[in-house]
């Protein structure tokens, strides 16, 4: 199983601690809000709007290295689009992964 | 080259801002977090290119680019790589980039970008003409609303808006009376004031320096007078 990591922007940044520091700082903010408006959506069994937030997700899952999650979110996407969420709890593991991954890396 | 970024992902723009500030010839000019209020931007400004996403609620990449009558040159930014074959439909799309954005793949993106020879010298967006079907869509509230020539009475400029009279409604558009006088059929429309622009079929009569229309009395300017009689089908 992988795990988060800042690879991907420690690359982009070239050093630049600045924008290192942006990014993070805009995955602490928007990350909860995103899953939060997830699990709200889903609560509702919204399917429509679920896919979206978990395309919306899916592009974090990737910034921050998850190969594996990155692909179980594309599942989930289009799973969800057919009206279906067996993919749910594997989903909700890669988020539980981030969340803490975020919680315990100072931006 | 004057950019624009949109994008309802503030990450993915930061990302873009910072892939672009390693070339001095990319100048971020603004960013979006939605595509209704680039096209407001493009109303009043023109750019070169844009990096835009696909994905976006309510308005997308494509519907942006639809909606364009002179759209820029386009790079797509997208988490979907389903989007590809539809994404070259488009003469404007230079490149499509799958996020997260590789910089080894964003400097390919950015070569075919300053190769691309489609030019791109203006970008008139608030309107789409719909040619030879007498109709044209305008930005209203964030929906694009058809409009049928043949209902237009009177145009009228309002400051940085123009108001679209018609037989059923008035509309409040963001854009200027230059711009929609050359989406108008010329043989239709004429501009008879510096803030009016009529439709000569809906005209009731004309008294000196002034035509009605409907209950509304508009002015006719003395330089744009000749024009309007030679127009009219005289007895």
């Amino acid at each position: 199983m992988d795990t988060p990591n800042f690879k991907y922007i420690k690359e982009l940044s070239d050093g630049d601690k600045e924008f290192e520091g942006k990014v993070i700082s805009i995955l602490k903010r928007e990350f909860p809000e995103e899953l939060n408006r997830f699990l709200q959506n889903h609560k509702r069994r919204d399917y429509k709007k679920s896919a979206e937030d978990v395309h919306k997700l899916k592009h974090k899952i990737s910034i921050l290295g998850l190969v594996n999650g990155y692909h179980i979110a594309v599942a989930f996407e289009n799973e969800l689009k057919l009206e279906s969420d067996s993919l749910y709890d594997s989903f909700m593991e890669v988020m539980d992964q981030i969340k803490l991954f975020l919680k315990n890396n100072p931006s | 080259m004057k950019c624009l970024i949109i994008d309802d992902d503030a990450t993915a723009r930061l990302i873009v801002r910072k892939l672009c500030s390693a070339y001095d010839s990319l100048t971020i000019v603004d960013e979006f977090s939605n595509a209704i209020d680039a096209i407001k931007f493009l109303n009043v400004n023109s750019i070169d290119a844009a990096f835009l996403d696909i994905h976006m609620p309510t308005f997308s990449g494509f519907d942006f680019i639809q909606t364009l009558k002179n759209p820029p040159r386009i790079i797509l930014t997208t988490s979907d790589r389903n989007f590809a074959l539809d994404a070259f439909e488009y003469d404007c799309v230079v490149d499509y980039l799958v996020k997260p954005i590789a910089k080894e793949r964003f400097d390919k993106a950015v070569q075919k970008l300053q190769n691309f020879k489609t030019p791109v010298d203006k970008i008139d967006s608030t309107t789409i003409e719909k040619e030879n079907t007498g109709e044209l869509y305008v930005n209203v509230d964030r929906r694009l609303v058809k409009i049928s020539f043949s209902n237009i009475n009177i145009i009228e400029a309002k400051g940085d808006y123009i108001k679209i009279k018609t037989n059923e409604k008035n509309y409040i558009v963001h854009s200027t009376l230059k711009k929609i006088e050359d989406k108008l059929p010329k043989e239709t429309f004429l501009k008879v004031h510096r803030s009016y622009i009529i439709n000569l079929s809906k005209i009731i009569d004309i008294e000196d320096n002034s035509v009605l229309i409907k209950q509304d009395v508009i002015p006719v300017s003395r330089s744009n007078r000749s024009e309007l009689i030679k127009r009219l089908n005289l007895l």
